[in-house]
């Protein structure tokens, strides 16, 4: 059947990738050379690494990225390893994917109401006699916000290489009269690294880029690579620049998968 | 592992089940209440819902969303199942893995840059943006989860049970259609599940590439969330919130009733992406 | 293979149902058909019960579909695909319009009322003899503040935004030019400059403003300042009327070294199709009954004059609205510029909004 169907198979699915794949990447890196005459140039390009601008903001929002994906590793973690030790472990890893169906936008717009002045938030703080805060438009908030919404995408490829984990291991590594620390750090989380890497892959790229979380939360004050992104392709009309910005987060984003990816490769093949 | 979670575990999941929930519970119980703002609580009322149903605008929107969600997840559904068919029978390991790694690009991609991209894509053919480039895009971005999802079921099959099937005179459409595909059925399943739950989410992609007036919910929510507080979008959340739980329930249903053989495991697979 | 089917047959049946009944939802609220009017329009920019009366007048059904800036507003049309039938760009961008062929100019012949407008709104320089352009409303730029946090009348400069006293207190409305504009007039220049040292001069007065900026926003303003979030905000005339309404600690103040006044105009764009409707709606705005309906209820400032004396008294003698000659002589209004400038403009106040 391989050679008959092969090519029927082959078609559709070459012609996506050709088509919204490769096309729209090839676009992408052609349009960056482009200022808003048309012209070609490196102009984009050269503006980017020499102001100091850019530099700042992509130096901000690797910055926040990383903030989010560590505090989303720093809660998941031990809430994965947790739950991996529960009776019903299904059950309450199905109420962690519960919360990713619900969309994205309606998490943000409850923070809105959370976090603004007379928000359940300050509410609770005036009850602890903490005076109110402004807390809506700060960067914490963003970074907390974002936090929010990616730690389920961490825990899930964290708990499910906590699960691929034969229980032998530990036990030999008990029977060897490791403490449980050491149980941890020397046996378990070594064993997650692949689980621990994908979930800053999914978490960290993401991260870069949440456009519509700085505007509604972060109040517009342009801090990541993605707003910047969408500024100049929907308002500011510099289709060049921003698919400049766009190569730098292609190629950003290769650099997290190359670093992310190496074991997994290694996995694979072996 | 099968040793008990401890005290302090247990009282740190609670904890962070809390602040996992809180948001949402916090926005379904606005929903409810008399006043106008997510502030203070006023008495409970269904006068949001009211408003909701009678807002023509919200409810043809609402139904364009889920319009777009099945039809772009069929045909991603289609496309991926074929590409994993392809990528299954690629002949080198090289092929196969160019192939799996270009499949994989669009699901790490940045939203935003698949929005971008695509946005160019369609003004270099002029295509009109609206219903149109919107399904072209879901169904674009919905295609790589649908294969990799596919994909394990089809390495999983042992080749004998195919050659079998054509040793006994099968044709190639009757080894597909009744050997194949039943095998990989979970696999397509969950592909399509997935693929709705990706298209419901998106929100990125869709407001790069919407026209025309047509929207859909995440983007209506945006712009009226900038407006600032509305207790309909609260409204709206609880029955997104339900719908949801009916698309788990159908999900888990065909999941136990067809394959009780496949585990348990796929659907956290599939909820990790 | 058959379940397959059977499935794919039931879920496109489905997806027809659910475009069937879309598509009904649509028609109801009169999105197609003959007898309609495609306005474009900014964001709450129109009275909708007199869009109600303009239906059981003359049976046309208005669609509206909005925007929140002029360059968003003239992508969309630039862009294709779209069938509006008026679209109510600000003075600045008519004149990019007109320059760049994309409306089409009035039938003089059968408008109504024309005579109702103030002298000084016809005529002007961006639309010389109104050829294209009726003058829709117009409004300033200035500073709205709130008397539980900012002393009355104590802040009526732009320079004094910059005080330490303001950190993290100012929201801002998104647009370049306003931004840069009251940036420029601080410092005495012209909100139309093409010079880019002073424009850079602008932009750096601007970063150090930065710590006083709370968010950079549209229409969601009017909420959090009606709700005491913050205490300043930059923002349209129209925008601080309606915050005022809803909240009566809240004052608006051009500044009286100077500001932007601006004219927004309801123009035909190239893309218009129903022209019996476009005239017949645009007589009727002339109406100053209606017209002074639309201006009590967006709160702007109407340019016609049969219409502002049915205004009430207050609102007439409203010296934030309606400001004497002596403060408009020192308000600046926007010119077209060209592109390379107007992209200088946005990619340095992107840079501001990048400074953090």
């Amino acid at each position: 059947m391989k050679r008959n169907y092969r090519g029927l198979f082959f078609t559709p699915y070459v012609l996506w990738l050709a088509m919204f794949v490769i096309a729209p990447v090839a676009l992408i890196i052609y349009y960056s050379f482009f200022n808003i005459h048309h012209h070609f140039t490196f102009a984009n390009y050269q503006e980017f690494f020499s102001s100091g601008t850019y530099l700042t903001m992509t130096a901000n929002s690797v910055l926040y990225a990383f903030l989010i994906t560590l505090f989303a590793i720093l809660i998941s973690y031990p809430m994965a390893l947790v739950i991996s030790k529960l009776k019903h472990r299904d059950l309450w890893i199905l109420l962690v994917i519960l919360p990713t169906w619900i969309n994205l936008l309606l998490k943000a717009y409850a923070f809105i109401g959370l976090l603004s002045h007379d928000g359940l938030v300050n509410d609770l703080f005036q009850f602890f006699g903490i005076p109110a805060q402004h807390m809506l438009f700060t960067d914490a908030s963003f970074i907390l916000v974002a936090a929010y919404i990616q730690i389920p995408f961490m825990i899930l490829p964290i708990y499910n290489s906590l699960t691929d984990i034969s229980d032998s291991y530990i036990r030999a590594s008990r029977d060897l009269g490791a403490t449980k620390w050491q149980t941890l750090t020397k046996v378990i989380i070594p064993m997650t690294m692949p689980g621990i890497k994908s979930g800053i892959q999914i978490v960290f790229i993401p991260s870069l880029s949440l456009f519509m979380l700085s505007r509604l939360i972060g109040g517009n004050k342009v801090i990541t690579l993605g707003t910047a992104v969408e500024e100049h392709f929907l308002t500011t009309m510099n289709w060049g620049m921003g698919s400049t910005i766009g190569v730098v987060l292609i190629i950003s984003m290769v650099i997290v998968m190359l670093l992310t990816n190496t074991k997994r490769k290694r996995r694979r093949t072996s | 592992m099968n040793d008990k979670a401890s005290r302090t575990g247990k009282i740190y999941i609670t904890i962070v089940f809390l602040l996992l929930y809180i948001p949402i519970v916090y926005l379904i119980l606005y929903s409810f209440s008399k006043g106008t703002t997510m502030t203070n609580f006023q008495g409970f009322s269904l006068k949001h819902y009211g408003e909701l149903f009678n807002d023509k605008r919200m409810l043809a929107i609402f139904l364009n969303t889920i319009l777009i969600a099945l039809l772009s997840s069929v045909c991603s559904t289609i496309i991926g199942t074929m590409g994993a068919l392809a990528v299954h029978n690629a002949k080198r390991r090289h092929e196969r893995e160019t192939l799996l790694s270009l499949n994989s690009i669009l699901l790490v991609s940045p939203d935003v840059i698949i929005g971008a991209s695509f946005l160019i894509f369609f003004t270099a053919l002029k295509l009109p943006l609206g219903f149109w480039s919107v399904l072209l895009s879901h169904i674009a971005f919905e295609i790589p989860i649908v294969l990799l999802l596919v994909l394990p079921r089809l390495d999983e099959m042992s080749p004998s049970m195919t050659n079998a099937a054509m040793d006994l005179g099968a044709s190639p459409a009757q080894t597909l259609s009744k050997i194949i595909l039943p095998y990989i059925q979970p696999g397509i399943i969950a592909g399509f599940f997935m693929a709705i739950t990706y298209s419901l989410d998106d929100f990125a992609v869709t407001f790069f590439v919407t026209g025309n007036g047509f929207t859909t919910l995440s983007v209506e929510i945006y712009s009226r969330a900038r407006q600032g507080i509305s207790l309909e979008i609260n409204a709206l959340a609880g029955i997104m919130f339900i719908f949801s739980l009916i698309l788990v329930g159908v999900y888990y249903w065909i999941e136990t009733r067809n394959t009780a053989t496949t585990g348990k495991k796929s659907i956290v697979e599939v909820g990790d992406r | 293979m058959k379940k397959f089917l059977a499935a794919l047959i039931a879920i496109l049946a489905l997806c027809a149902g659910l475009a069937y009944g879309s598509d009904q939802l649509t028609k109801s609220t009169g999105d197609t058909g003959n007898k309609v009017l495609n306005l474009y329009n900014w964001g709450d920019y129109i009275d909708p019960s007199l869009l109600t009366k303009f239906q059981k007048e003359t049976g046309y059904h208005v669609n509206v579909e909005t925007f929140d800036s002029n360059e968003a507003m003239y992508t969309k049309i630039k862009q294709g695909g779209t069938s509006y039938d008026l679209t109510v760009p600000s003075e600045y961008m008519v004149e990019k319009m007109k320059a760049d062929h994309m409306l089409i100019p009035l039938d003089k012949s059968r408008l109504v009322g024309m005579n109702h407008y103030g002298h000084s709104f016809l005529n002007k320089s961006f639309d010389p003899h109104n050829k294209y352009s009726i003058p829709y409303f117009w409004g300033t730029l200035g500073i709205i503040y709130n008397d539980q946090y900012v002393k009355p009348g104590s802040l009526e400069h732009w320079n004094q935004l910059w005080s330490k006293k303001y950190r993290n207190d100012i929201m801002m409305i998104d647009s370049a030019r306003d931004i840069l504009g009251f940036s420029l007039i601080s410092m005495g220049q012209s909100v139309n400059t093409t010079n880019s040292a002073e424009l850079i001069r602008a932009k750096d007065k601007l970063n150090r403003l930065s710590p006083n900026v709370k968010a950079v926003g549209a229409d969601e303003i009017k909420m959090y300042m009606a709700e005491g979030e913050a205490p300043v905000a930059v923002d349209w005339s129209g925008e601080a009327s309606e915050m005022m309404s809803q909240n009566s600690h809240l004052h608006y103040v051009v500044p009286t070294e100077g500001s932007n006044m601006w004219f927004d105009n309801l123009v035909i764009p190239k893309t218009a199709k129903h022209f019996k409707a476009i005239y017949a709606f645009l007589n009727f705005m002339n109406q100053p009954k209606n017209a002074a309906q639309n201006a009590e209820y967006i709160g702007y400032s109407t340019p016609n004059m049969s219409a502002f004396k049915l205004l009430p008294k207050a609102t007439q003698d409203d010296k934030q609205f309606y400001p004497t000659q002596n403060l408009i002589d020192r308000l600046q209004v926007y010119s077209n510029l060209s592109p390379q400038k107007v992209q200088e403009y946005n990619d340095l106040y992107l840079e501001f909004k990048m400074h953090h």
